[in-house]
C-alpha cells in the first residue's frame, strides 16, 4: 500500500505535465514573498503613519502629501540630473571607443578591452575610496593637482553642487565605460560585414557609413543601455553613500534612494519611505516607457 | 574573407598616409582611456603602502615615496581592532559562495523549465521574469527588512541572500540559452526511461555549461561587491561583509585610514586574479541581454 502511494507519487511529479512546474516553482515561491508580497506591503505601508511593527495608523494620502518638500525635490532633480548626465557620457563614448575597438587595423585591442573592463571588477566602496579621497579638498590631491596644470585653483570638490555630480558621474564613467563598450562590442560585431563594403564601393565615407550603417544597426542596444542606465540612474544609493554616507551636508548628493533610506532606516518614518520608494517605482515606469515609445520600441513589436 | 580583405587593402592603397594618421589617432585615444581605466589601481596600490596620517594630510597623490612606504599596513589587516578585518573576509568569501550556489541553481532549474515546456502560465511567468527585472529592488527594502526580521534571520546569511535566491537576470540568462538546446535529446532520454529530473541533471546541465560559466562569475561578482541590501540586513560589526566593513572604517572621525587602502588593495585582489586568468568568462556573461533583444 504505502509502496504503491509512493510510486504514484513518484510518477505524478515525473509526469510530463507536473515537471515543468517542479522547475519553475522556485521562481513562483521567490516571485510571491520577495517581489508581491514586498509590492503589496509597501502600497499599503505608504498609507500609514508606523510606529512600530504591529503599532500602525492610517492616514490615507498624508505620506505622499509630505513628499512635497525641498528635500525630495532636491532629491528628484539630484537623481534626475545624475541619470541625465550618465546617459549623455555613457552611450556616446562608448559607441565610439567600441567603433575604435572593432576597426580590423587597431593594434593592441585585446589589451585595450581588459584595461577598460578592469574598473567593473571593484565594488562602488572600493571605487569610491579612491574618488573620494582624489577629489578631496586638499591642494595636494590628485584631482586638485589635475586642475593645478590648467591654472585652475584648488576647491572643495565633495561640498558644491557642480563639483559634487562631476565627482559622482566620473566614478560611474569609470566603473561602467568597459561593460558598456562590450553591449557595443557585440553590437557591431552583429552588422554584417557585407554591408560596410557595399557603401564603401558606393562611396560613402567613414562620416557617411558610421550614421547610416552603424548607429543604426545599433539602436537594439542602445535601446537596452540606455533601459538599464535609467534604472540604475534612478537607483542609485551606492555611489552616493561611497562619497557621503548617509550624512549629506545641504542635502548634497542625495538621491531619491538615499532619501528613502534615511527616511526609513535612521529616522524610521517606514509609512513615510514607502510613499519614496512606490513614488520612484511610478517615476521609472514612467520614463522607461516614455524612453521606449521614443525609440519607436512598440512600434517595432507591433509590425 | 578573402572578398573583405581585398577590400580593404584596395581602401589603403587609394589614401595610405591618412589611414596611418588616423590609426595613430584612435590608438592614442584608446590608450588615454586605458590610462583612466588603470592608474586608480595604481595610486590605491601606492596609497595602501602610506601611513593613514599622510592620506588625511594630502589625500590620494602622484608620489611615490619609498622613504615612509611599508608593509605595516597589511599586517594590520591581520591584527588590528582584533582581526576584524579577516572577519569580514570570511563573511565575504562565504556568502558569496553560498549565495552564487543557490542562485545559479535555482535560475538555471527555472530558466530551462520555461524554456524547454510548453505549459499553460509559462507565458505570464515570462513577463513577470521581464518586469521584475525592471523593478529596483530599492523599493521593496521596507518591507523586506521587516520580513527578515520577523522570520529572524535579519543578521544572518540567510537574511543576506534572501532577496537574490532567483535572481530575474540569470533565469532569463538561461532561458535564452536553453531555448538553443537541441529538443530530440528530452524524447530520446524519455525513451531511455530518464526521469524528466534526470533529463536535466545528466543531458542538459553538461550541454549548459558555458551559460553556468557566465552566470557563475556575474554572480560571484555582484555578490562580492554587493552593498545596499546586505548595509541592511547585516548589524553587528562581525557579520559584515568587505563592501560594508570598508565603508565603516570611512567614518568622519574614525581613525582607521591604515587599514582602509591595503583593505581595498586586498578586497579587489581576488576578483582581478579571476579576470586575468579567464577573461572571455566575464564579457560573454554580460552580451546575452543586449543582442537577443
Amino acid at each position: 500500500m504505502n509502496k504503491k502511494k509512493k510510486a504514484s507519487l513518484l510518477s505524478f511529479f515525473n509526469s510530463p505535465k507536473t515537471a515543468p512546474y517542479v522547475f519553475v516553482a522556485p521562481f513562483i515561491l521567490f516571485f510571491l514573498v520577495c517581489y508581491v508580497y514586498p509590492f503589496i506591503k509597501t502600497i499599503i505601508m505608504s498609507t500609514q503613519q508606523i510606529f512600530g511593527f504591529n503599532d500602525v495608523e492610517y492616514i490615507g494620502f498624508n505620506n505622499y502629501r509630505r513628499l512635497l518638500n525641498p528635500h525630495f525635490f532636491n532629491a528628484l532633480k539630484t537623481t534626475s540630473s545624475y541619470t541625465f548626465w550618465t546617459i549623455m557620457v555613457l552611450i556616446p563614448l562608448p559607441i565610439i571607443l567600441a567603433v575604435f575597438l572593432n576597426n580590423p587595423a587597431t593594434k593592441g585591442k585585446n589589451f585595450f578591452k581588459s584595461a577598460l573592463f578592469m574598473p567593473a571588477l571593484t565594488s562602488v566602496i572600493v571605487a569610491g575610496i579612491f574618488f573620494r579621497y582624489s577629489f578631496g579638498e586638499q591642494p595636494t590631491t590628485l584631482v586638485n593637482t589635475l586642475v593645478g596644470f590648467f591654472g585652475m585653483k584648488p576647491r572643495v570638490w565633495l561640498q558644491e553642487r557642480g563639483p559634487a555630480m562631476l565627482a559622482l558621474v566620473v566614478l560611474c564613467t569609470w566603473r561602467w565605460l568597459g561593460v558598456n563598450i562590450i553591449y557595443f562590442l557585440s553590437g557591431l560585431q552583429a552588422i554584417p560585414q557585407e554591408i560596410y563594403e557595399a557603401a564603401a564601393i558606393d562611396g560613402a565615407n567613414a562620416w557617411n557609413r558610421f550614421f547610416r550603417i552603424t548607429l543604426p544597426s545599433l539602436k537594439p542596444v542602445i535601446i537596452y543601455v540606455v533601459t538599464i542606465s535609467i534604472h540604475g540612474g534612478y537607483s542609485m544609493f551606492a555611489e552616493s553613500f561611497a562619497f557621503w554616507q548617509t550624512h549629506t551636508p545641504g542635502d548634497i548628493g542625495m538621491t531619491i534612494v538615499s532619501y528613502l533610506y534615511q527616511m526609513g532606516f535612521n529616522d524610521f518614518n517606514m509609512g513615510f519611505a514607502a510613499a519614496i520608494g512606490i513614488t520612484l517605482l511610478f517615476i521609472v515606469m514612467l520614463i522607461n516607457l516614455i524612453q521606449l515609445a521614443f525609440m519607436g520600441f512598440f512600434k517595432k513589436e507591433g509590425n | 574573407m578573402a572578398y573583405q580583405m581585398e577590400s580593404s587593402i584596395r581602401i589603403e592603397q587609394k589614401k595610405p598616409r591618412k589611414k596611418a594618421w588616423t590609426r595613430w589617432a584612435i590608438f592614442l585615444i584608446l590608450l588615454i582611456f586605458s590610462v583612466f581605466a588603470l592608474i586608480p589601481f595604481y595610486f590605491m596600490l601606492v596609497a595602501s603602502f602610506k601611513p593613514g596620517s599622510e592620506l588625511i594630510r594630502y589625500g590620494i597623490n602622484l608620489k611615490v615615496q619609498p622613504d615612509i612606504m611599508s608593509w605595516k599596513n597589511y599586517g594590520l589587516l591581520f591584527t588590528g581592532k582584533e582581526g576584524i578585518y579577516l572577519h569580514w573576509y570570511k563573511n565575504s568569501v562565504l556568502i558569496t559562495l553560498l549565495q552564487t550556489s543557490v542562485a545559479v541553481f535555482l535560475s538555471a532549474l527555472v530558466g530551462y523549465g520555461l524554456a524547454i515546456y510548453r505549459f499553460p502560465g509559462r507565458n505570464i511567468l515570462f513577463i513577470a521574469v521581464l518586469v521584475v527585472m525592471m523593478v529596483p529592488i530599492e523599493i521593496m527594502m521596507l518591507p523586506l527588512y521587516e520580513l527578515t526580521v520577523r522570520l529572524r534571520i535579519i543578521d544572518t546569511y540567510a537574511g543576506v541572500i534572501l532577496p537574490f535566491v532567483v535572481p530575474p537576470f540569470a533565469v532569463f540568462f538561461f532561458r535564452q540559452f536553453a531555448l538553443g538546446l537541441p529538443r530530440d535529446l528530452l524524447d530520446a532520454g524519455r525513451i531511455d526511461g530518464c526521469s524528466e529530473y534526470g533529463i536535466f541533471f545528466k543531458i542538459m546541465m553538461p550541454l549548459m555549461k558555458p551559460a553556468f560559466g557566465a552566470i557563475i562569475i556575474l554572480q560571484a561578482m555582484f555578490s562580492w561587491n554587493n552593498l545596499v541590501w546586505p548595509l541592511i540586513a547585516l548589524r553587528s560589526n562581525e557579520h559584515m561583509t568587505l563592501p560594508i566593513g570598508l565603508s565603516s572604517l570611512i567614518a568622519p572621525y574614525g581613525n582607521n585610514y591604515d587599514l582602509l587602502m591595503s583593505g581595498a588593495v586586498l578586497s579587489v585582489l581576488p576578483i582581478v586574479i579571476l579576470f586575468i586568468l579567464n577573461q572571455k568568462a566575464f564579457i560573454s556573461g554580460l552580451t546575452v541581454g543586449a543582442v537577443k533583444e
